[in-house]
């Protein structure tokens, strides 16, 4: 028989959700909903002169090759993030697992740098990697590398998925430890008594039962990769070098607020919205299907 | 509660609200200046609050020029704008276009029957913000002009006379050459390079940077910066960077940590920089001269053009505050305090009177150097090349023309490619801005 939460009145469930459905009315819906009908305008900066002009926007986007630009880097941008953050984050937890001596520091430690904010996060890795006084540049000049994000876009690129992924270990890490620390102990000892090394324990049982957790990370991460890391842009490259690291939310905050072409920059933020939608939709449908719960 | 306690209490909120009765008209004024910039901006707030007591200038730091002018647009939208907002020389275009939402100068101060007198502002300072027919829209404040700033010990140390700069683009190369020789970092750099290299370098030798007057004739300008003489500029620079004569800094301001730190023995930036360099090189270490010019290109330089930004009122405040508008505005662009402006923070005197003022004080004895500015701005009568500037969507375009110079300095693109690049992608951009604002 199910267990079931009954209310004895009929209008009480809805006004205790009353609360979170205005938050998110009023900041997800509200604002999305603007930006949906702003993109179908074509105004000045002030508001004083708005025309209605349909899908004009879209279709200028579509013709423009900076935008595929931004658009193939964006994905190569949040592939890279996505994979090496969780990579380096599970190879973290799986050796913070096994620690005994020290454990609580050690979290301590690899805890720390999500609570640092992404624009901060942006400035401490541009002063590391700056191209007059960085240490980092110090150091590499020494072994005869020239470092210099200014004018060369691949390490620019290479700087911003460093800062956002230094930023985003933490997070992965706690929930790779939480999974890791619920596997059964029993299943991995059975394992070992059979004769299975650690890489096929790895492999074949740690690895398929951290897939829950594994997947919804990898949701977490993109999206995080595509808005998250605008801190990230914003304090370190602003787009730059010649458009190296403008990635599609760096775009639309550039156009609107700079360029104040609020129509294309809302257009934009639509275009970005869906595509978010339907892999969170195709992600949700497919892969879940592979994960083993 | 006690009595005692509850009577002071309420004595104390009658005291608060009879205090906040008070007949003070507020005006709010929103601008960008931060830092030591700000302090002189609240002594001066300070000083007109001081010298009466009908209105009280509210002056509010919103962060970059970018920042407070989209904090403006919002605001103005939401009916909830400032009477002035301070507006850099790139959103001139934006501003003019802005229908209803500018409440221009010259029509402010007739309405409000207050002095004011056209000549009595520095010609290129007065002509970019004025129309064609010479109505002044808004209020001139911080303009600068870039000039050209040199290292007297890294030339020392290259063999070089410290108290002679290159007065060619000629002479910049062999200097930055020796410079390079004899141990440093780099030969010279450049702040702002849209600025400086691409639209100072046309107004210096007259070259047109758009058509229709460099767009003071309309919205149909095109870009023309695609020219021979600023082809060779770039490809010059270009060449430059590989042995590190000329290297490139980053965009805005960012150069000029490489001149501070001492990497670089020459730099072209605004004259605004000269109280950060004089901060990290000392001041008897820095030398101050007009731009380098190309004799080949023109005889001799025409004028050089500003930048900074300038003072808009806006539209839809309650018709009251304009009075206080107008009584700031004219305090801002009186003599003294405008020589005082000048003095403490490097920007030029936006008045004739002002720049008299400062010359008879004696500063640019005590100060070499510090009228090298407005010696720029006055070589010659402003031509329909030199008087400025007005392209709408012009943020962007300069961030498309920093973009192709990136590619040319990382070795992508060559000088021509990337400044026709520049100008295709500029003449789209102009094209949507008329667009949108027929």
């Amino acid at each position: 028989m199910e267990k079931r939460v009954t209310f004895q009145e009929r209008g009480l469930p809805y006004l205790l959700i009353a609360p979170q459905m205005a938050i998110t009315l009023i900041f997800f819906f509200w604002p999305s909903g603007q930006a949906i009908w702003q993109s179908l305008l074509l105004e000045d900066a002030f508001g004083g002169n708005t025309k209605f002009v349909w899908f004009d926007n879209f279709t200028a986007l579509f013709a423009d090759s900076a935008y595929f630009a931004s658009v193939r880097l964006t994905l190569v941008f949040s592939a890279l993030v996505a994979s090496l953050g969780l990579a380096v984050s599970l190879l973290l937890a799986v050796m913070a697992d096994r620690v005994i001596r020290g454990a609580s520091v050690y979290k301590a430690f690899l805890v720390w740098p999500y609570a640092v904010a992404p624009a901060v996060a942006g400035v401490l890795w541009g002063f590391l990697f700056n191209p007059s006084v960085g240490v980092v540049v110090w150091l590499l000049s020494g072994i005869g590398i020239d470092f210099n994000y200014v004018i060369d876009g691949n390490q620019a690129l290479l700087l911003i998925v460093i800062a956002s992924v230094w930023n985003q270990v933490s997070y992965n890490f706690l929930f790779f430890l939480a999974g890791l620390q619920s596997i059964p102990r029993s299943l991995i000892e059975a394992a070992a008594i059979d004769g299975a090394g650690p890489g096929k324990r790895f492999w074949d049982i740690i690895f398929p039962l951290l897939s829950p957790t594994g997947f919804f990370l990898l949701v977490v991460n993109i999206i995080y990769a595509f808005f998250g890391t605008f801190g990230v842009v914003s304090s370190l490259t602003q787009g730059g070098p010649a458009k190296a690291t403008e990635i599609l939310v760096w775009k639309v905050y550039n156009d609107g607020f700079r360029g104040q072409d609020l129509g294309s920059s809302s257009a934009q933020s639509v275009i970005l919205m869906l595509a978010v939608i339907l892999l969170t939709v195709v992600q949700f449908r497919f892969i879940e299907r592979k994960v083993h719960y | 509660m006690s009595r005692t306690l509850l009577s002071s209490i309420a004595a104390v909120a009658v005291l608060a609200s009879a205090h906040g009765a008070a007949a003070q008209t507020e005006i709010q004024w929103w601008h960008a200046m931060g830092g030591a910039l700000g302090e002189a901006v609240n002594a001066m707030v300070d000083q007109f609050n001081k010298s009466q007591t009908e209105y009280k200038v509210n002056a509010v730091f919103k962060g970059s020029y970018t920042e407070t002018l989209t904090a403006a647009v919002a605001a103005f939208r939401a009916k909830q704008g400032p009477d002035i907002v301070q507006v850099f020389e790139v959103g001139t275009a934006t501003m003019m276009a802005a229908k209803g939402a500018v409440y221009p100068v010259y029509q402010l101060m007739a309405d409000e029957k207050e002095p004011f007198d056209p000549k009595a502002f520095i010609g290129p300072v007065y002509g970019y913000y004025s129309t064609t027919d010479g109505k002044l829209l808004s209020m001139p404040f911080n303009s600068s002009t870039p000039v050209f700033y040199w290292n007297k010990e890294l030339f020392k140390k290259a063999g070089l006379d410290p108290e002679t700069p290159p007065k060619t683009w000629k002479d910049v190369g062999d200097y930055a050459a020796k410079l390079v020789a004899s141990g440093a970092k780099c030969g010279i750099t450049s702040e702002w390079e849209t600025w400086i290299l691409l639209e100072n370098y046309g107004a210096w030798h007259n070259l047109p940077f758009a058509t229709l007057q460099n767009g003071f004739g309309g919205l149909g300008a095109e870009l023309k910066f695609n020219d021979q003489p600023r082809i060779k500029l770039i490809s010059m620079l270009a060449e430059w960077t590989k042995d590190k004569r000329f290297v490139y800094g980053g965009r805005e301001g960012k150069p000029t940590a490489l001149m501070s730190s001492g990497d670089c023995g020459m730099e072209l930036a605004s004259s605004g920089t000269a109280s950060q360099l004089f901060k990290s090189l000392k001041p008897e270490n820095v030398g101050i001269a007009m731009m380098p010019y190309s004799p080949e290109v023109k005889a001799q330089p025409q004028n050089s053009i500003i930048g900074g930004a300038t003072l808009w009122v806006l539209q839809g405040r309650p018709k009251a505050e304009y009075k206080g508008v107008a009584k700031f505005l004219s305090f801002v662009s009186s003599p003294a305090v405008a020589a005082k402006w000048h003095q403490d923070t490097g920007y030029v005197p936006i008045t004739l009177a002002a720049a008299k003022l400062t010359q008879d004080s004696g500063f640019y004895k005590k100060n070499p150097g510090r009228d090298v500015a407005v010696k720029e701005l006055t070589l010659n009568p402003p031509t329909e090349n030199s008087k400025g500037l007005r392209l709408g969507n012009f943020v962007q375009i300069r961030d498309a023309e920093d973009e192709e110079l990136e590619a040319v300095w990382s070795g992508k693109k060559d000088a021509k490619t990337a400044l026709d690049d520049a100008v295709k992608r500029g003449n789209e951009l102009l094209r949507k801005f008329e667009a949108a604002n027929k």
